[in-house]
């Protein structure tokens, strides 16, 4: 008899803990934030930490959280530094439930966590840096890098370029000012396969970091007199360089940045010099638009923004909030694809390669025309490759959007990230996986 | 003359002249060491430090202030609109002789007779403890700093020796920044006004003898303490004029700690305790890495002046270990 009560009171409790696990009272989505705050990066790292905080905070608020389920943001310090970056990984991709995606904001991380990512079965998303070819999906299955890549930026200065020169570009000459690193080296294969094709001559010059000290790079580019300058920098060296190319009286509306060498910080040190320095972007700047109007009031206004609100509207505090937007969009539509809330790292990658966010998702959102229009599938991880042309009014002290969002030269992109992802497959004994 | 001349002359000029800004931060560390035997690892963030301050003063920023609003939940941001470039500069000064007021009041003065490792170690600590200070201060955004000092090509310069080329050869003149020379002139100035010190002051000759034998001095009354918080406010000085000149070219942000590793190059050729070696050294580090980066660099990829300057330093140290005008090291067996 005993044995028969403790076996039925055994049934119960088991049936009562699997009913918790099924829908557990404090399920949670985790997106930690690999942030800086702190070291010489921190004038970017911090922006883009309050926004990618700021519209969590305003999902959880506003909304309850991601259909019901709220989102938790943990935060941990890399400073910018490699090693410290993968310890926050590790530190963090148990919290909860489980980390459902990384966003580290910084190559150098990036690429550490690729294979760390891969074995724990956690997407990484590598929003427009890490490396380019991971938006081969077949190969490079966790990581993706939509809306656009580095050799899509490459190929969109080209052409804005090309489009100043009267659509030609034969016989000119472009130079690449780059921090000399995997991040800065990322675009110059791309370049040399559009100097063939379009006629152009391309001169590499190479900044250490972090870039304080460029005269040597500046004196070549006055002697040279380069068409066009490109800039793959960040940190200290886009402010050096800016201030250099204004001493030496650069065109400056020839002197053309990728979306990391385009924050108002670059720019503000040189003052009216930096009049007319265009960049890439594919983010909207400025806080004119509906959802801004609900960070106000459900995030800044109650007390809950991450910083002090005097950093709202700017370039990388709205990367940070499309970063975040992304990752909730994805979120909502992996809870869609497997009919439960409390999603896993597996069910968020799924959501991830059916992401969709078009105009018509982005008006809903209160953020038309933020950023382009992006769809990722399995074999597509790099979305549609798109940016705009920006150009620095000194006057005004803002950035304005002079072009549309451009498509990239997807033929040679996609062309040149298959050779180089496949050679990543082969010499790491990758299987392509099948997309349907 | 030939454009390629001209070219050669532009470079060293401006190799010259990035010289002089090494040379700066470069002094600092020289008179810290020159005086109490410690290589003072926090000398680039001493530069950090106050340009935030002056910036601070200029812009009329309330230190501190995100954490005041943080726990106060107030909204205090700025005191006013900002003090005048020299008032600030002033008061800027006067932060970083109370800062080594405090560094020898809570750091050095428990640290007398440690291994000179210890010391510098603790300078290790105060680097960091001093970015730290900074943050909390001023923000970690960056700032742009303008104190009147004239920048850009010179006009003129370009003027004058565009006429240097030969006929018919395409020249445009060559680039010499204002702001660099203006750091020339400061330099100089600098260097005259603390030789003129350590000469004829009774203080600069108390600190000369502090450098000379720390046991000596002490033995006929000179106070070792006071002369440290000398020697580190000038240190803070020379950190400020520093931190102006390099501030002013980038805007104030925490990677300006980082010339501390343009420092290292000049001190390890010019000897630690050498206040013409600094500047000496400095040129010669200016020089050398420019015209390898102009004229070897394509060869092997370019972006070589960095680590160049430490080859350079080696080469000489390998001729004289301590330094171009490092004291000779005689030890008796």
């Amino acid at each position: 008899m005993k044995l028969k009560k403790f076996a039925i009171a055994g049934a119960i409790a088991a049936a009562l803990s699997a009913s918790v696990s099924v829908v557990p009272a404090s399920a949670e989505l985790v997106f930690p934030s690999l942030s800086y705050r702190t070291g010489p990066y921190a004038p970017n790292g911090i922006p883009f930490a309050d926004g990618y905080s700021d519209y969590f905070t305003l999902i959880n608020e506003r909304d309850g959280g991601v259909g019901g389920v709220k989102i938790s943001n943990p935060e941990c310090e890399t400073g910018y530094n490699t090693e410290k970056g993968v310890e926050c990984y590790e530190s963090t991709k148990g919290e909860g439930s489980g980390a459902l995606i990384y966003q580290p904001l910084s190559t150098g991380i990036t690429y550490q966590l690729i294979p760390k990512v891969t074995a724990d079965g956690i997407p990484l998303h590598s929003m427009a840096y890490g490396r380019t070819s991971a938006m081969n999906g077949k190969v490079f299955n966790w990581v993706f890098n939509y809306p656009a890549n580095y050799w899509d930026g490459a190929t969109i200065a080209v052409q804005h370029a090309k489009d100043m020169s009267g659509g030609d570009l034969n016989g000119k000459t472009i130079a690449l000012v780059y921090h000399n690193s995997a991040y800065g080296k990322e675009p110059i294969r791309t370049l040399e396969e559009k100097a063939k094709s379009e006629g152009f001559k391309l001169t590499l010059i190479p900044v250490d970091h972090p870039g304080q000290e460029q005269k040597s790079q500046w004196l070549q580019i006055r002697r040279e007199r380069p068409d066009f300058v490109f800039m793959w920098g960040w940190g200290v060296m886009n402010a050096v360089a800016i201030q250099e190319a204004a001493n030496i009286r650069y065109p400056m509306d020839h002197f053309i940045g990728i979306w990391w060498s385009g924050a108002e910080q670059d720019v503000l040190p040189a003052g009216d010099g930096a009049n007319g320095y265009k960049s890439l972007n594919f983010t909207y700047v400025g806080k004119d638009k509906p959802v801004f109007a609900d960070i106000q009031k459900y995030v800044v206004d109650a007390g809950k923004a991450a910083g002090d609100g005097s950093n709202i509207g700017t370039v990388q505090y709205n990367r940070g909030m499309y970063a975040a937007m992304l990752a909730v969009e994805a979120a909502r539509k992996a809870q869609e694809m497997s009919g439960t809330m409390d999603i896993n790292a597996a069910q968020m990658r799924d959501g991830m390669e059916n992401l969709n966010v078009d105009a018509a998702r982005l008006e809903e959102l209160g953020m038309a025309g933020f950023g382009p229009a992006v769809s990722v599938s399995c074999a597509n991880h790099g979305g549609s490759g798109e940016a705009l042309v920006q150009q620095w009014d000194a006057g005004a002290k803002q950035w304005k959007a002079i072009t549309e969002f451009m498509p990239a030269d997807r033929e040679l992109v996609t062309r040149l990230a298959m050779e180089d992802s496949e050679a990543f497959a082969k010499e790491n004994n990758i299987t392509p996986r099948e997309c349907k | 003359m030939s454009v390629e001349l001209l070219n050669f002359f532009e470079t060293f000029l401006n190799g010259l002249m990035a010289g002089v800004m090494y040379s700066l931060v470069a002094l600092g560390f020289v008179l810290i060491f020159k005086a109490s035997g410690i290589f003072n690892f926090a000398q680039g963030v001493m530069a950090l430090f106050a340009a935030l301050t002056l910036v601070g003063f200029m812009t009329g920023q309330v230190p501190f202030s995100h954490l005041i609003n943080a726990i106060f939940g107030t909204e205090l941001h700025n005191w006013g609109a900002g003090l005048p470039a020299f008032l600030a500069i002033l008061l800027t000064m006067v932060v970083m002789v109370a800062l080594a007021f405090l560094i020898e009041k809570l750091v050095l003065k428990h640290l007398v007779n440690q291994e000179p490792i210890i010391l510098f170690m603790a300078t290790i600590g105060l680097a960091y403890f001093l970015e730290g200070l900074g943050d909390l201060m001023w923000g970690s955004d960056v700032k742009t700093l303008d104190v009147g000092l004239p920048s850009g090509g010179s006009f003129w310069w370009e003027d004058v020796t565009r006429t240097w080329a030969a006929q018919g050869a395409e020249y445009y003149g060559m680039y010499i920044d204002l702001l660099d020379v203006s750091a020339a002139l400061i330099a100089v100035v600098l260097v005259i006004a603390l030789s003129l010190f350590s000469q004829y002051t009774a203080t600069g000759r108390a600190l000369r003898a502090v450098a000379d034998d720390h046991q000596a001095a002490l033995s006929v009354g000179i106070s070792l303490r006071r002369i440290w918080v000398i020697v580190w406010s000038i240190a803070g000085f020379v950190a400020l004029v520093a931190g102006i000149m390099w501030g002013s070219k980038s805007g104030v942000q925490f990677s300006l700690s980082l010339i501390a590793l343009k420092a290292l190059p000049v001190l390890i050729l010019g000897g630690f305790t050498s206040i013409p070696g600094a500047i000496v050294g400095g040129l010669i580090i200016g020089v050398g890495e420019k015209l390898a980066e102009a004229y070897i660099g394509p060869m092997v990829g370019g972006a070589i002046e960095n680590w160049f300057a430490y080859v350079l330093a080696l080469a000489f140290l390998l001729f004289r270990p301590q330094g171009l005008f490092g004291d000779r090291i005689i030890e008796r067996i």
